[in-house]
């Protein structure tokens, strides 16, 4: 035998683009010294559709189910998101219950997609028991889905200036038992996982971002807050009944694994909680703005009053100012479970939307992965996936 | 503060590098000289009272057959301590189709880029790892360029990856039909 040089050898290893762990299709390329990750490089694109392309070929109205595939575990928001940027753009004003019907419904979509996320991350980390508890809790809220929708996952309820039709007493009901019961369920999942002694070694001070990093690289949604950084959509910039109702937006302090973890779990309640108040704060009255169907395309921002809306046009250029009548534009965004969901639509006046950009939150999660793993273990690579929450659909578009 | 009081205040430090504004709604937008951009980014993110920590979007629009300058490469802007949104444009015309990377800024940037260089082929200089990120990395033409077709028969200029695997599902068949 020659004399053995004792060195870690230097390995290459391709994770995905179909893993369990991975939820989707995304590809990392780990190289490893050892167990430690020296380099990791995600691709994406598995699954682009051309969400953005298709868009422009479509109306408006068309568009809507296209968003409720980008992100198939909380379509209601995608909708939502989508008619509060063609909302914002025509200037239509939703009628009180359709705004209510539609945050109950949100945080619904909410509890379902949390539901899924501490499913698979708890089944990544090894525990089998969670994922049938939440599957079986997620069934509950799909039905009252396909009672109203009619679908249980890619919904298209939502219309532009409301909702497509009404709720009935037999749904809030059950509606209103099920966020009584919730908060129960919560702490059933939180008994079997919180002393769990391989869930808080595998969780606790693993990839850990602090709140300036976690700025630096744009995350969002609890992925955000679990790094102690105070933003929310719904209390920054409220849309639909966001600012008549009373919850409060739970933030992590470590901004590790564990502490996204318990944000998401008290999301859960304060989600039923929402739920709970909307119920309760129900006005009657119409679902649909009384001009949602006949939806004109504002002709110019300088034609619908100078002096509300226009604050100065700093240019004298005809041309100029001739462009800038013809191409309206608008960002609007919603709190997606994952994070900031915004659609940037800029609108020529026809009916199909010149160009719609989907600023997808787990697109930017998805970057953010080579910050966490490298350093750390490969067994931390499947944790630190889950704890991003990500879905390749509206990564890809 | 409101949209109009930071575009005061922009147009006050950089006078001859701001184009044009448009207030619509609740919302601003800025064009600037896009030689500026990573000078006037720089300054939103670092003024005390602006402190646009926090970068939302960088995406382009491409505007052809309407403007010169062809497109708009459009930033995003949030602040978290003070809760306001600005949007900054810089025009990017086709021949020289570059812009300033901002990667050094926000880490963000950084996909945001990539993305926008697969999606329209604009260049930015700096970037780190400027690679494409949706389509593959022999795939031919921009996207989302209005020039681009959303359904047509390409015939020669197939992506060849794609023209083999049509071909291998073809003689795939034959063999199947055969035996």
């Amino acid at each position: 035998m020659q004399n053995r040089v004792k060195t870690v050898k230097e390995l290459v290893v391709n994770m995905g683009p179909q893993h369990p762990a991975t939820h989707g299709v995304l590809r990392l390329v780990l190289e490893l010294e050892g167990e430690v990750i020296k380099k990791c490089t995600p691709y994406i694109g598995y699954l682009h559709r051309g969400v953005e392309k298709l868009s422009e070929d479509l109306t408006y109205v068309q568009s809507l189910p296209l968003t409720d595939r980008l992100d198939y575990l909380s379509s209601m928001v995608n909708n939502v998101g989508f008619c509060i940027a063609v909302e914002k753009l025509v200037g239509i004003n939703v009628p009180e219950r359709a705004k209510f019907i539609r945050t109950m419904m949100s945080e619904m979509a909410r509890i379902c997609s949390h539901l899924v996320w501490i499913a698979t991350h708890a089944l990544d980390i090894g525990a089998m028991t969670v994922f049938l508890y939440a599957m079986r809790d997620r069934e509950s809220l799909l039905e009252l889905f396909e009672m109203v929708t009619g679908a249980r996952l890619t919904v298209s309820y939502p219309r532009v200036g409301g909702v497509r039709c009404d709720v009935d007493n037999e749904f809030l009901d059950k509606l209103y038992k099920f966020t009584e019961e919730f908060p129960g369920k919560v702490e059933e999942y939180e008994t079997l996982i919180d002393r769990n002694r391989v869930w808080l070694k595998r969780t606790k001070g693993v990839g850990v971002i602090t709140a300036e990093e976690a700025i630096n690289w744009g995350l969002t949604g609890p992925t955000l807050r679990g790094s102690g950084v105070y933003y929310d959509v719904r209390k920054f910039f409220p849309y639909d009944a966001y600012d008549k109702v009373d919850f409060e937006v739970p933030i992590g302090k470590n901004g590790d694994i564990y502490d996204r973890y318990r944000c998401r779990m008290l999301e859960f309640r304060q989600s039923a909680k929402i739920i709970k108040q909307c119920i309760q704060k129900l006005p009657e009255g119409p679902i649909l703005a009384e001009n949602a169907l006949r939806i004109r395309m504002p002709e110019s921002p300088l034609k619908i009053d100078k002096k509300d809306i226009l604050f100065e046009i700093y240019t004298e250029d005809k041309q100029i100012q001739e462009f800038i009548q013809k191409f309206t534009e608008v960002y609007a965004s919603v709190e997606s479970p994952r994070g900031e969901l915004g659609f940037y639509i800029v609108c020529d006046s026809s009916s199909k939307p010149y160009r719609m950009r989907v600023r997808a939150p787990s697109f930017v999660h998805a970057g953010v992965l080579p910050k966490l793993c490298e350093g750390s273990l490969v067994a931390d690579v499947i944790a630190n996936i889950g704890s991003v929450d990500i879905v390749l659909g509206e990564c890809d578009r | 503060m409101n949209p109009a009081e930071i575009v005061k205040k922009i147009k006050k430090q950089f006078p001859e590098n701001i184009l044009w504004f448009v207030c619509f709604g609740d919302e601003c937008s800025i064009t600037v000289e896009k030689e500026k951009i990573k000078e006037i980014l720089a300054y939103l993110k670092n003024t005390p009272g602006l402190d646009f920590n926090y970068l939302i979007d960088i995406t382009a629009v491409d505007y052809l057959g309407f403007r010169e300058p062809r497109f708009d490469v459009v930033y995003h802007l949030m602040s978290i301590k003070h809760g306001h949104r600005i949007r900054i444009k810089a025009q990017v015309p086709e021949q020289g189709c570059c812009i300033d990377s901002v990667t050094d800024l926000w880490a963000t940037a950084n996909w945001f880029e990539r993305e926008c260089f697969d999606m329209f082929g604009i260049q930015f200089t700096g970037h780190p790892d400027l690679r494409r990120i949706l389509m593959p990395e022999d795939w031919n033409g921009f996207p989302l360029r209005k020039d681009y077709p959303i359904r047509s028969d390409l015939g020669d200029k197939e992506w060849e990856v794609y023209k083999e695997l049509k071909e291998a599902a073809k003689a795939w068949k034959e063999n199947a039909e055969q035996s």
